[in-house]
């Protein structure tokens, strides 16, 4: 059975379509999840796409948290669905208390939005298995608030438990504390990563197609965790 | 009606850009001896008939889940009847 992979659509949410895409271009199925949704549809993984949910009032992700599919995501994300959160999708995830720490406002206060060089660290996760540690990937970065910060004994909780996913390379583009562009939980199974790897899928519209190895590497845990067939 | 006012403040280890670009504007205005400026935001509810202690209670718990995120921000909150 092909793995079933929801994305959710949250008003003011932007990269739904490409997030869906990716899913598709990986060999999964992807399957819309609306805000308002009461249930998951026994989804097999979720990505939170990037955007502006609820216009990044209050503070970005801070009213997504409360919306009903949310619910029900902490407790399966509790239960260890695989949940990927990409740009806002991360920061509804840090609000939601699944991640820890917070986005803030870039410290040069510019969007920035460039192409950006990661240098991937963890590869236990569910949506980096398929790639290698030290491994450079090139991929989309847009983002006003994507300053990554926690107090330092979360930083070095983080960095002791090998939880940094991804590090910015030659250049900080966003004032995050130690480079970091991306972490998991502890159980591995959430990732929350500021750059897009939804957009450097095809050649054609990405830089590159890294951003396809974390799509792929979830659908190989999945089969490898026996949730699907291969 | 009563007012409740909710001050939404960055702790103070969490860098504020936008503080700080307020203060630079303040130094090309010739304001001087300003040594830091901090942004925040404030909610200023109203709310029909008395506050009593367990409404307080949930002013608090929205305070501290949905207007403020406790990982970055400190709140206080002042209730004027």
């Amino acid at each position: 059975m092909t793995p079933r992979v929801g994305v959710i659509t949250f008003p003011g949410s932007l990269d739904d379509k490409d997030a869906a895409r990716a899913v598709r271009l990986a060999g999964g199925e992807s399957v819309s999840l609306w805000h308002a949704d009461a249930d998951l549809h026994s989804v097999d993984a979720v990505v939170l796409p990037g955007g502006f949910s609820y216009g990044d009032y209050l503070r970005c992700g801070a009213i997504a948290k409360f919306a009903p599919v949310m619910e029900k995501l902490v407790d399966a994300a509790n239960g260890g669905l695989p949940i990927l959160g990409i740009c806002n999708g991360f920061q509804v995830l840090t609000e939601s208390h699944l991640l820890p720490g917070a986005l803030t406002r870039n410290d040069h206060l510019h969007f920035v939005c460039r192409d950006q060089k990661l240098r991937i660290e963890n590869t236990s996760s569910a949506w980096t298995g398929d790639f290698e540690i030290g491994q450079e990937i090139l991929i989309p970065l847009k983002n006003g608030e994507g300053g990554y910060v926690a107090d330092e004994k979360t930083l070095n909780e983080l960095e002791g438990e090998g939880r940094v996913i991804a590090r910015y390379l030659d250049l900080n583009p966003n004032g995050s504390r130690r480079d970091i562009a991306g972490i998991t939980n502890e159980r591995a199974n959430v990732v929350g990563i500021m750059p897009h790897p939804e957009h450097a899928v095809e050649e054609l519209t990405g830089p590159t197609t890294d951003g396809l190895g974390f799509f792929t590497s979830l659908l190989k845990s999945l089969v490898n965790d026996g949730k699907v067939s291969a | 009606m009563a007012r409740v006012v909710v001050d939404v403040n960055l702790k103070p280890e969490i860098l504020d850009p936008q503080g700080r670009a307020v203060m630079g504007a303040l130094g090309r205005l010739g304001l001087s001896g300003i040594t830091d400026v901090r942004q925040g935001k404030q909610f200023v509810l109203s709310i029909d008939g008395d506050i009593d202690d367990a409404k307080l209670v949930q002013i608090y718990e929205i305070a501290a889940t949905l207007l403020s995120n406790p990982v970055i921000e400190d709140f206080t909150v002042e209730v004027h009847p």
